[in-house]
């Protein structure tokens, strides 16, 4: 992508988020001259106020749709994006905003807002991929800026990224991490999360939250039934699998399976 | 036949307080001493400083999908495997293979060797025949794996019979355990029984006779060695798991069945299993290169056949279904193994059973299949 010193047009996108996902971008203080030396910041309004005008290599699209006008703006990116990237939990599964779509979001508007008619919003937060052809999904609440940097990396150097989806335990394991489950009788994601964070919370002796949503084949259901051996009641289950993927089709589901009391 | 060395014969007892000579011999000797320690919960392999870092009056109580510690005692090994094994070392879970450095036309490779003489301390005998298995599959023949031959070849080795299995253990059905037959250079069996720690020690090299010298010891009487059978035989005794034999024409006989769809239903394909098992040694390889493009690095990393991109193939992969990937693994294990190395790939160390997170005891899927 980058020959003859051309320089590709990276731009970054913003819809319902907290910002996080790009900061990761910021936060590659080290790595981040060389960034910007080998592409050229189209539009990135942490970074910069000056735009340069579309169409772009490389849209990084951050946040999840949940705004009528969102709906509608993420078609002209994806016109203006030679290949576009999803990053986060917001963008890839709706994010921790999906939490409304277990419930009635006019309900939430009454109870938060003094004038709940100036809202306007949609019944559900959504990812990006249920509106437009996505070409690649970073996951992540936040991403981890290393995936980001290889992502980038392997898109201008013309290879395959190494972001594999198999399950965080492989992160523990190729680390030495003790299990936290096995060790403490502690409910753990890990076996159905997408690797990828760096076995953060695993390596403090934490269980995994999962903020990188589902691994590939996800079997939620055999792990809910271990939870429930464990101790865990339907209630906690419900809320281990409901919170910054929440949306994520395979935990939505396993979330759900556990919203009413068993007959 | 080559006549038995002198060396063979060797049986003396030391204390415990030898053990700390030991590992500081070893660690004059160029070693880096690994060996069970305590952190996060776990016995663990770590680099040892002394043998004041051993799990003194520490047992673990393992299960399916469950390991506490528990206080008992003032032995030192009176644990058995944990969550590691010692491929961590010989054959590491990331690895650099090499570096390549554009300069202008020219790609210079760097190989990058590493090379730590290393010495074990409590390997189990489960461990010693996992151990040989990588012989097999990594240092035999014509593409030996050079880091993982140099590895090995430099590591001494202690091992530590074992005279308390943990409930998960199943290698007397294995013959691999609980003693070492060879395949060490000292070999120790605890008594802790009667007060103070000592040590029976068997010698398995010129290099471990060597060592064993210059440690304090006395030679064995006739009622050490009848101590240490008889603890070690209780212990093979009271292994309440093991493998069936007959699982290998088991598993070929029920290729096709129900029976692979129903453990797919328990099984997270999280790869626990193989990770933690001391032969499982799958990897897949990664080329990352720097944003120039000029530097790249190929990397080898522990791989799983429970996970879908193992299998990638020209135009996808081959086992997408969790109970093809579970098949696979069992399959492997207990039965083509045998054809690939003239063994079985299970050494009976138990570790998939305990650090499966849902518990998963492959003994049990084996008397599935046996029974069916
Ligand atoms: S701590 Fe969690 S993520 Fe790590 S191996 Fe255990 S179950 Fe898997
Ligand atoms: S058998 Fe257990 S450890 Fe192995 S992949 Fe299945 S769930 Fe994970
Ligand atoms: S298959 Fe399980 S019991 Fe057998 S050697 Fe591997 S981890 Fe140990
Ligand atoms: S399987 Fe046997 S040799 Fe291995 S730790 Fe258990 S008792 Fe010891």
């Amino acid at each position: 992508m980058a020959i003859n010193g051309y320089k590709p047009k990276l731009a970054v996108w913003k819809f319902s988020s907290c910002d996080g996902c790009q900061l990761s971008l910021l936060d590659c203080e080290d790595e981040l001259l060389a960034v910007v030396g080998r592409v050229e910041i189209g539009y990135f309004l942490e970074a910069t106020r000056a735009e340069v005008k579309g169409p772009y290599d490389i849209s990084l699209v951050e946040g999840s749709i949940s705004t009528p006008h969102d709906a509608e703006r993420i078609h002209r990116i994806r016109r203006q994006s030679k290949t576009l990237v999803t990053i986060g939990a917001c963008a890839t599964s709706g994010g921790i905003q999906a939490l409304r779509n277990f419930k009635d979001v006019d309900d939430f508007a009454a109870a938060v807002y003094a004038r709940p008619d100036y809202i306007d919003t949609l019944a559900k937060s959504t990812p990006i991929r249920d509106h437009v052809r996505v070409d690649f999904e970073l996951h992540g609440c936040p991403i981890n800026k290393h995936q980001l940097l290889e992502l980038l990396n392997a898109t201008l150097n013309g290879r395959k990224p190494n972001i594999p989806s198999y399950s965080q335990c492989i992160e523990c394991k190729r680390k030495g991490t003790v299990c936290v489950m096995v060790t403490t009788g502690a409910p753990c994601l890990g076996p159905v999360v997408h690797a990828g964070c760096g076995n953060l919370c695993p390596s403090c002796a934490r269980p995994c939250y999962g903020c990188f949503g589902p691994k590939e084949t996800p079997n939620t259901t055999s792990l809910a039934a271990w939870f429930d051996s464990l101790g865990q009641d339907r209630r906690e289950i419900k809320h281990l699998f409901r919170s910054f993927t929440a949306n994520a089709e395979a935990f939505r589901k396993e979330s759900e399976s556990h919203e009413k009391p068993q007959i | 036949m080559t006549p038995t060395p002198e060396y063979r014969k060797t049986r003396v007892v030391i204390d415990a307080a030898q053990l700390d000579v030991l590992i500081a011999n070893l660690r004059a000797q160029g070693y880096e001493v690994i060996g069970p320690t305590v952190a996060d919960g776990a016995i663990v392999y770590a680099p040892l400083s002394g043998a004041g870092e051993l799990p003194a009056g520490v047992t673990d109580v393992q299960g399916p999908g469950s390991y506490r510690l528990e206080k008992n005692g003032t032995a030192l090994f009176a644990h058995v495997v944990g969550p590691h094994a010692w491929k961590r070392y010989l054959y590491p879970p990331e690895q650099l293979l090499f570096r390549s450095v554009r300069q202008g036309r020219n790609l210079r490779i760097n190989e990058e060797l590493e090379l730590k003489r290393y010495a074990f301390l409590g390997v189990r005998p489960c461990d010693i025949a996992a151990i040989r298995i990588h012989d097999k599959v990594f240092a035999d023949g014509e593409y030996a794996d050079p880091g993982y031959s140099a590895r090995r070849q430099a590591a001494f080795i202690v091992a530590v019979n074992c005279t308390r299995p943990a409930a998960t253990c199943f290698c007397a059905s294995m013959n691999t355990g609980p003693r070492a037959r060879d395949g060490f250079d000292l070999a120790l069996t605890e008594f802790s029984d009667r007060g103070a720690p000592e040590f029976l020690v068997e010698v398995g090299s010129a290099r471990g006779s060597q060592t064993l010298a210059k440690l304090k010891h006395r030679p064995a009487g006739e009622d050490d060695l009848k101590r240490a059978d008889a603890l070690l035989a209780a212990a093979a005794r009271s292994m309440s798991r093991s493998m069936p034999s007959g699982i290998a024409d088991a598993i070929e006989d029920h290729l096709e069945d129900a029976y692979w769809d129903k453990i797919a239903g328990r099984c997270i394909n999280c790869a626990n299993c193989t990770m933690v098992c001391p032969t499982c040694f799958c990897t897949t390889v990664e080329d990352v290169t720097d944003l120039s493009g000029d530097i790249a690095e190929r990397w080898r990393k522990w791989d799983s056949c429970f996970n879908i991109d193992f299998s990638y193939i020209h135009g996808g992969s081959v086992r997408r279904e969790a109970s093809s990937r579970f098949r696979q693994w069992m399959r492997h294990k207990l039965d083509t193994w045998h054809d690939q190395f003239a063994t079985s790939g299970c050494v009976g160390c138990g570790r998939c059973i305990t650090w499966c997170p849902v518990g998963i005891d492959i003994t049990e899927e084996a008397r599935t299949l046996t029974k069916g």
